[in-house]
């Protein structure tokens, strides 16, 4: 184990830097993207907590990035409260919010569930437009990107770039902490077994709960950071289709896995521009033969997938150890 | 003072009666063995124990106090383990993970202290790692301790749930059929295990077995079930006497 901890810390602070240079060779645009890919990463990771670790599927939470991003703009618009404070305040209202919709989820198992939070989905950017004077209805808010602070000389993408990605790595190490411990145990010991879990002294019902809280608080998080970077917010950017996104990005960066939610993240960033490139007329029949494939070739996502090339290539050097003899699986919760 | 008092349990699954007013005590550091044929109620009153099931009827009081009127996950906590008869590991995770999720009721720290990762979680998760280690190497489990449970032997799955179990430090043990699966050789071992449990941990062990050989060895007492009444409770040698017990249990060969 200890091993494994050096190359990994080093391959952790090598990705940091290179992620600290991106805004001094890309452009603009190109930023721009990254940073919704992090921001895409920091929802992911939410419903993996959710629906990878502790095996509540979620096809809603495009809802809760949706509260994220207008209680964000909101407060930029109305009350013209700095960006960084909105950011605490969608958490906590969408852990809340969460927490209060996982409370009768608890009566509702797999695709039940599924469809609970799904009719979450589709009602969330009707009740955006029906409180028009708060949201702006159909026309939505439009709001202006930051400057950078402390006469920084960055333009507001390249600052925003640093910001998406200083929270991204805050609520990962967070997230991590969380997932690793006496907690994170717990959470996949509810998924694998929830009986067993019970009489292990879980408390399953406010676990399921408060995992329900903490993962819609990540959603809200990305889309408040969506409402600065996008600087725009709109009912219809927040609709199903979202839901299912985030949700691919989860299955596909590996479910039950930290850094499959930035695999996820580039896949649904960049997967559909490049289907864009490839076919005009029909990108999503494209997109949906990336789906397949990526599933055909990597059935555990992305992650699972390096994982497995990872114990293959060690393997062949390494001579052989006592443990050999025991197959290795790809799914399993690290 | 008993350690477990049960009396008068009654358990109906609609029109069923899996118990039917079972009463029997538990005094502290004893093995009792719980034995009857397939259906009898065992796992039933296991479960009812448990707080999994609800008891129609009857009181059951652990350490004095009431137990039914708790719910499931507090279980472990007041201080009672137990195994499943057919497993009920969680296969996705390690072994050693396995056995400190058992120590999860004798650990306390929260989401947002683990997430910050403050100082005293890492001792408390360094002190639970390390209490999962020692009985990691009581069972003979140390070799297989980064192993996902998924995958792994039978019999070696039932000594991962015994560590689990054990994590909890509980002072009543329930093991439900823990020679399931086991070989000729293994029931031996196991036997001596159990017995080594109880004089070196201390502990209080309630056995639910089909091994015969194995709850006359270690079992102080007999309680035998049928059709989910008590139809015999006494000393193993009293209980394989009970011509009840032979006629429902042990059938014509015993005779």
């Amino acid at each position: 184990m200890s091993g494994s901890r050096l190359p990994r810390l080093v391959g952790l602070l090598s990705l940091l830097l290179a992620a600290c240079a991106l805004p001094f060779v890309l452009s603009n645009f190109r930023l721009f993207q990254f940073s919704q890919v992090y921001i895409y990463a920091i929802a992911i990771l939410g419903l993996n907590m959710l629906t990878g670790y502790n095996g509540q599927f979620s096809l809603g939470h495009g809802a809760f990035y949706a509260i994220g991003a207008y209680v964000s703009a909101i407060m930029m618009d109305r009350w013209n409260i700095a960006y960084g404070w909105t950011l605490p305040v969608a958490g906590v209202l969408c852990l809340v919010v969460g927490f209060l919709f996982g409370l009768p989820a608890l009566r509702l198992e797999g695709l039940y569930l599924a469809l609970a939070t799904f009719s979450l989905a589709l009602a969330v950017p009707q009740i955006l437009k029906y409180f028009e004077h708060w949201t702006g209805g159909s026309q939505g808010i439009v709001l202006s990107k930051p400057n950078a602070p402390f006469g920084l000389k960055l333009n507001p993408d390249q600052w925003l770039y640093f910001v998406t990605f200083a929270v991204l790595v805050l609520l990962f190490w967070l997230g991590a902490n969380l997932l690793k411990g006496r907690i994170g145990r717990a959470i996949v010991a509810i998924r694998d077994n929830h009986i067993a879990a019970e009489a292990m002294g879980i408390n399953t019902a406010l676990y399921k709960s408060l995992v329900f809280g903490v993962s819609a608080a990540y959603t809200g998080v990305a889309g408040a950071l969506s409402a600065s970077v996008i600087a725009y917010v709109a009912p219809d950017s927040f609709n199903v289709f979202l839901s299912v996104t985030l949700l691919i990005g989860s299955v596909i960066g590996g479910l039950a896995s930290i850094s499959g939610a930035v695999f996820g993240a580039l896949f649904i960033q960049f997967v559909p521009n490049w289907a864009q490139d490839i076919s005009k007329a029909a990108p999503w029949a494209i997109f949906g033969v990336f789906l397949i494939g990526f599933m055909y070739l990597m059935p555990f996502g992305i992650a699972g997938g390096i994982r497995l090339l990872w114990i293959r290539a060690t393997r062949s050097r390494v001579p052989q150890e006592g443990r050999s003899a025991v197959p290795t699986q790809a799914h399993t919760t690290t | 003072m008993p350690i477990l008092s049960v009396h008068g349990v009654t358990v109906r699954f609609g029109g069923i009666i899996a118990l039917d007013g079972v009463s029997f005590d538990i005094e502290p550091r004893q093995i009792v063995g719980l034995i009857g044929p397939n259906g009898a109620g065992k796992t039933t009153l296991f479960n009812c124990l448990s707080r999994l099931y609800i008891a129609a009827a009857g009181t059951v009081s652990f350490e004095g106090a009431p137990l039914l009127t708790q719910p499931a996950h507090r279980i472990a906590g007041l201080g009672i383990g137990r195994t499943f008869q057919n497993l009920a590991l969680f296969p996705t995770q390690t072994v050693l993970q396995n056995v400190m999720v058992g120590a999860h009721c004798r650990t306390s720290s929260d989401f947002l202290s683990n997430a910050l990762k403050l100082g005293w979680v890492a001792r408390e998760e360094a002190a639970c790692r390390a209490h999962a280690e020692e009985l990691l190497d009581f069972l003979d489990l140390g070799l297989v301790a980064h192993h996902p449970a998924a995958g792994l032997p039978f019999a070696t799955l039932k000594r991962v749930e015994l560590a689990r179990a054990l994590a909890s430090r509980p002072k009543l043990l329930l093991l439900d059929e823990p020679a399931g699966g086991l070989n000729h050789e293994e029931v031996g071992t196991l036997g001596a295990l159990i017995q080594r449990i109880r004089t070196e941990r201390g502990l209080t062990i309630l056995l639910v077995e089909h091994h015969m050989s194995l709850v006359m060895q270690v079992s102080d007492k007999v309680v035998v079930l049928d059709f989910g009444r008590k139809i015999a409770e006494g000393t193993p040698a009293e209980v394989r006497r009970n011509p009840e017990v032979i006629k429902a249990y042990l059938g014509s060969e015993a005779a």
